[in-house]
């Protein structure tokens, strides 16, 4: 799950990280109000789930309360990388002498969190890490300890430009190595911490994404999500415990297992279709979960055929039959429902299916290939 | 042979009176594998299915001798499990459960290595399987027939699928593996190929790989590098748009890491084939061993 800046500069502060003030503003008018209350230069900041912000125009700088106002017109409803801006951050303009970028991230390679840190801080640290990744200094820290004081002065003194602002930093690095654990963080980076000219040191920018495997133990951190910045059937989807991810095919897809579900969307493309979306609806499918699945993929217009592919483990044949049918009663499908079940209880699964309108298929092959057809046909016959 | 577990593991199951552990307890046993204990706190002196039940892992392994152990779990409990097991001298765990948090595991996994001999496989797998001799796991025992063809995953059903398709086509395995879908897994890819190519009875692996992480570039760098078998391959994912979990928590392309032409690519620059779509797999599979 991602969160906004100003959501993750909150978590900042708590973990005693200095970010300096800063307020959201979802109009033109609260920006102002919040500049003239502030009464010193500010920032206007598009707080939206993608990178960039910066290129896209979604940053501009104010000094006073009618520039807010004007900058916080042009931002909100702005679009950056297909997303709508909704909410601004109107943060405390500073004098920046030196840029360092501060991360640390939950590394696949190494099993376990990296913390990094760069003089070359400010921008996309990728690009850092693509042309010069002699500028990026990394170490592993051990998960069980934590980042211990010496280590974070050996990183500070690597990248800050003098010895007081290295001590300082050396306090902070600690503090975001914290908040990241404490929040089960897959990313939380400060890109830049920034020396003022006075030598200050702040955290002016924050960013983090977490782990969806640790938001249940987290609700203070779930409560985050921003609800505007997903389809809503993804949102449901999540609510019943299956994985869907919205695309922008024809075909729609009900599999279980994850791997399965991906191998399904590619072989729909093999063949000379697009799928509708991703959905998992997992190990131990309920008919609930079924029915559920149904209607997200129901709710999606684009969607000219349905495709169950079903290779039952703990999932039960049956079990499946038992929602399609639930949840195609009472009407006959508004558009062809192909259903592939192999597998556990598949004979008492197909007995179930065979009352029906339901097009069985005997392979993923044949499944795939009969739904990418009746996708294709006007009126859904083939 | 095969590889991890065969007609000798004993095998504990963890959280065995649940309703998961209890029909896998039964599926396992049916299946052949020597499951010799439970463990369930508070159960002790209980029987399910005839095994006997035990309050702790130490004491399961004190009376049985098991070996190897299987957590049926929930997730939240899943880390204390692993550790319980590692503690008690298990050389295997199988971690079935899923949404255990990220953290929790990179945790898991450095207090193995610096304190236990233990393996972990998962978590989020679906278990292991030496077809005839043993499974530990959840894997369906009925699809799968006993030869030389090595199994290793990413994914459950897909390898189901893909299994099913081997064993269809007269292509037994010696053991079928699912390493597990999490971003931090206890056994990768490197490990398997390591153990397949040790194992006189395996003569080719099938590696199936999906989008998310470098450990299939990793792989192919091991296959080049160490191998002597064959190895076929196949890339799920081809479709998946960047940036999204594709259900399983390691399966995202970010970045623009980790995407399925990425792998694919490096395993043809090494000269193993990766099939186009899952029952092509088989004849790649034919071509090598006939």
């Amino acid at each position: 799950m991602n969160i906004h800046e100003y959501q993750a500069k909150e978590i900042f502060r708590k973990h005693g990280i200095p970010v300096p003030w800063g307020e959201v503003a979802e109009t033109p008018e609260q920006a102002k109000k919040l500049a003239a209350d502030f009464g010193k230069p500010v920032v206007v900041k598009a707080q939206v789930h993608a990178g960039g912000r910066g290129k896209a125009g979604g940053v501009k700088l104010a000094a006073g309360a009618e520039e807010a106002e004007t900058a916080a017109g042009k931002i909100l409803g702005m679009e950056i990388k297909g997303l709508t801006v909704r909410k601004v951050l109107v943060t405390e303009a500073m004098d920046i002498a030196a840029e360092i970028y501060v991360g640390v991230l939950m590394d696949r390679k190494l099993g376990g969190p990296l913390f990094m840190v760069s003089a070359a801080g400010g921008i996309d640290i990728e690009q850092v890490a693509r042309e010069t990744p002699e500028k990026i200094h990394k170490f592993a820290v051990d998960p069980l300890r934590g980042l211990r004081s010496f280590e974070a002065r050996n990183l500070a003194f690597r990248v800050m430009p003098d010895a007081d602002s290295a001590k300082a930093a050396a306090k902070i690095f600690p503090c975001l190595y914290q908040a990241f654990a404490d929040s089960d963080a897959s990313l939380a980076e400060i890109n830049p911490l920034i020396v003022t000219k006075d030598g200050e040191v702040w955290a002016i920018d924050a960013k983090m994404n977490i782990d969806d495997n640790g938001l249940d133990r987290r609700p203070e951190i779930a409560a985050l999500r921003d609800a505007d910045a997903e389809a809503p059937e993804e949102g449901e989807a999540r609510n019943s415990e299956l994985s869907y991810v919205k695309l922008d095919g024809n075909v729609g897809c009900v599999v279980n297992g994850a791997g399965l579900a991906m191998a399904t969307m590619d072989l729909i493309k093999h063949h000379g279709g697009d799928p509708a979306n991703f959905l998992d609806i997992g190990g131990s499918s309920s008919p609930e979960k079924v029915t559920t699945a149904m209607r997200i993929i129901y709710a999606d217009k684009n969607v000219k055929s349905i495709l169950f592919n079903i290779f039952g483990g703990i999932t039960r044949c049956d079990d499946v039959a038992r929602g399609i049918v639930e949840a195609v009663k009472g009407s006959p499908p508004p558009i062809p429902i192909v259903v592939r079940l192999t597998g556990t209880n598949e004979e008492e699964g197909r007995k179930i299916l065979g009352k029906t309108d339901l097009i069985p298929a005997a392979t993923m092959d044949e499944a795939v290939q009969k739904a990418v057809e009746l996708a294709e046909t006007p009126g859904g016959t083939a | 042979m095969s590889i991890l577990i065969d007609g000798k593991t004993k095998v504990v199951v963890q959280g065995a009176t649940g309703r998961d552990g209890s029909f896998h307890t039964k599926q396992m046993l049916d299946y052949g594998t020597d499951v010799v204990a439970g463990v369930t706190p508070g159960k002790a002196g209980e029987r399910i299915h005839g095994v006997p039940v035990f309050n702790s892992v130490e004491d399961a392994v004190n009376e049985t001798g098991a070996d190897t152990s299987i957590l049926f779990v929930p997730h939240r409990f899943a880390v204390d499990a692993v550790n319980e097991a590692a503690a008690a001298g298990i050389s295997l765990v199988v971690c079935v459960s899923e949404g255990i948090p990220i953290l929790d595991m990179a945790r898991v996994m450095k207090d193995l290595k610096n304190n236990s001999a233990t393996r972990m496989i998962g978590p989020n797998s679906p278990g292991l399987i030496s077809p005839g001799k043993s499974k530990v796991g959840i894997i369906p025992g009925q699809i799968m027939d006993q030869g030389n063809v090595g199994v290793v995953s990413r994914s459950g059903t897909l390898t189901y699928e893909v299994a099913h398709h081997l064993s269809h086509a007269g292509f037994g395995q010696s053991t079928v593996i699912g390493i597990g879908g999490d971003p931090i897994i206890g056994t990768g890819f490197i490990d398997v190929l390591r153990l397949f190519e040790a194992d006189p009875e395996t003569e080719l692996v099938v590696l199936i790989g999906e989008i998310g992480g470098t450990d299939e570039e990793e792989a192919a760098r091991f296959i080049k590098e160490k191998m002597s078998k064959p190895v076929v391959a196949f890339i799920a994912g081809q479709t998946a748009p960047p940036g999204r979990r594709m259900g399983h928590a390691g399966a995202i392309v970010s970045g623009g890491k980790g995407t399925a032409k990425e792998k694919i690519e490096a395993f043809r620059d090494v000269n193993v084939e990766v099939a186009d779509i899952p029952s092509r797999i088989v004849d790649l599979v034919k071509a090598k061993l006939s």
